[in-house]
């Protein structure tokens, strides 16, 4: 355990000395972003809408009593959805689709030796591999939350507002109701986190990747149930420090 | 020149080369002969830098290699084209892509249309004029050897390093890749190495050539001394050859026997 961590400090930093050209790994990130980012605002849509309706529909059925206004359930999605669903959720299931991409992909370039070739070439694989798509999830990652932030929200407000269990009106006096700043920010900071946890843990995985196909998969397998680990520790950790 | 001196390696306390002492001599294909796991692979990647060896050095035209400064080893690195056993091209780019990324990583400095002018003359020097937009999944073992040449040689390398370049090719392919390897070779006068246990290439290319056997450096010499090398290992693997053993019943349904073939120069055979 130990000997890994200290591995993949050792990663990290091999990654930011001997840095390519900036004008390359900027070329790079670009292209990373849209594999990481645009690629993904389909599932993070879909994921985000559903589970925003879901928790709106749950709170409505538990919330029965009729001393406490329907309003209250639009500001507990709002709270659920800010603090908690769009980062978290949204980073498990990155973690699943581009945590699992990241390792593939360097795991097969690793087992093919291309790796290897842009060694030779004397080019720093890790920072030319690597870092761009670290720098890529910690952009996209943020804007993936903020999309699904907005429609999360508003996937409570269709089933909300369409089951019956409130009006229009109540479900936004009740996302309007005590609204904290910071949360926003607390959820991007969360965000960021998420994002370094998931790319730099896949890439690590994937880097070192010894074998033949069978082991590829296992470092995507293992890249995604260690993201999904490290996102839960970092989470309570985030939680408990900035809130 | 390349100077290897008493590189040694092991792995779990295996010890897989036991202090190797070669030359590599430039405008040369120097081949690296040697059965499976006996260490072929392991040297080449030492002198390449994927690998550090536990004791011995690595020298590149006077400058040491082995635990140098990072920057000089980068520079040493920037002058070595290398093919890998199964090509290792990027498989997200293009044939011309693959070539031409050296080029862009490493001569920031060439305009778009040298690098352009670079990358067709290589992709023509290895045969591949026609095969610039093609992806590495659509291309052959051979087309990929060749374009994985054309990658090597795009930076104008002063070392070339194969790795089992006829590995998976057929007998027809692999000559021409050998022919290739051997061209260049002379014509850049660069320094080839080249790691096999195929005696076509021998036959082919061995300018001169190192016999590795469990580790250790058993013999070096050319092709056309090969057959009278004294070393029963030696022996052994050229004569478990099929080539070889094809030519020697040959030779003996002909009157001549074991003898009279290893006192032939090879490349006549």
């Amino acid at each position: 355990m130990v000997k890994t961590f200290g591995s993949f400090i050792l990663f990290m930093q091999s990654m930011l000395t001997r840095k390519e050209r900036v004008r390359v790994l900027w070329q790079r990130t670009l292209d990373e972003a849209i594999l990481i980012g645009v690629d993904s605002i389909f599932i993070v849509a879909i994921v985000s809408a559903f589970i925003g309706a879901v928790t709106c529909v749950q709170i409505a059925y538990n919330l029965t009593n009729p001393l406490i206004p329907k309003s209250t359930i639009g500001f507990m999605v709002r709270e659920m959805t800010i603090l908690e669903l769009a980062p978290t959720i949204t980073s498990i299931v990155l973690a699943g689709k581009v945590g699992s991409s990241i390792a593939g992909g360097l795991g097969t370039m690793r087992i093919t030796e291309q790796v290897d070739a842009l060694e030779v070439m004397g080019i720093n694989s890790a920072s030319y591999l690597v870092l761009p798509k670290v720098v890529a999830a910690i952009l996209m990652f943020p804007l993936l939350v903020i999309m699904a932030m907005g429609l999360s929200i508003f996937g409570g407000y269709l089933a909300g507002t369409l089951s019956g269990a409130m009006s229009a009106q109540e479900y936004i006096e009740g996302i309007r109701t005590d609204f904290i700043p910071y949360n926003i920010a607390f959820a991007l900071i969360k965000s960021v986190v998420f994002a370094f946890l998931v790319s730099a843990i896949s890439a690590y995985k994937g880097y070192f990747t010894k074998g033949g196909a069978l082991e590829v998969g296992a470092a995507s397998t293992g890249a995604v149930t260690n993201s999904i680990i490290a996102i839960l520790i970092a989470d309570y950790v985030l939680a408990a420090v900035l809130l | 020149m390349i100077e290897v001196h008493n590189v040694q390696k092991s792995f779990n306390g295996n010890q897989v080369l036991k202090g190797i002492t070669c030359t590599f001599a430039t405008g040369k294909c120097n081949l690296v002969l040697g059965g499976s796991g006996t260490g072929k692979s392991v040297l080449l990647q030492c002198i390449v830098g994927l690998m550090q060896p536990d004791i011995g050095s690595i020298t590149f035209d006077g400058t040491i290699f082995t635990n140098n400064k990072v920057q000089i080893r980068q520079e040493i690195r920037r002058k070595i084209g290398m093919l890998f056993q199964g090509g290792a091209l990027f498989d997200s780019m293009t044939v011309y892509e693959n070539t031409e990324f050296p080029l862009k990583m490493l001569t920031p400095e060439m305009s778009k249309e040298e690098r352009r002018d670079r990358v067709e003359f290589c992709l023509k020097r290895v045969g591949l004029e026609n095969a610039g937009n093609k992806m590495p999944s659509e291309i052959s073992g051979g087309m990929k050897k060749r374009v994985g040449i054309a990658r090597a040689i795009a930076p104008n390398c002063t070392y070339l390093f194969c790795d089992e370049p006829n590995s998976g090719l057929d007998p027809a392919t692999s000559i021409k890749i050998d022919e290739l390897i051997h061209e260049i070779t002379h014509e850049y006068q660069i320094t080839t190495v080249v790691i096999t246990h195929d005696m076509n290439s021998v036959v082919e290319i061995g300018d001169h050539i190192i016999f590795l056997h469990k580790g250790l450096k058993l013999w070096d010499g050319n092709k056309d001394e090969i057959l009278n090398a004294q070393v029963p290992e030696l022996r052994e693997f050229i004569f478990s050859s099929s080539l070889v053993r094809a030519a020697k019943r040959v030779e003996e349904t002909s009157g001549g026997g074991l003898e009279a073939l290893a006192n032939e120069p090879l490349s006549e055979v």
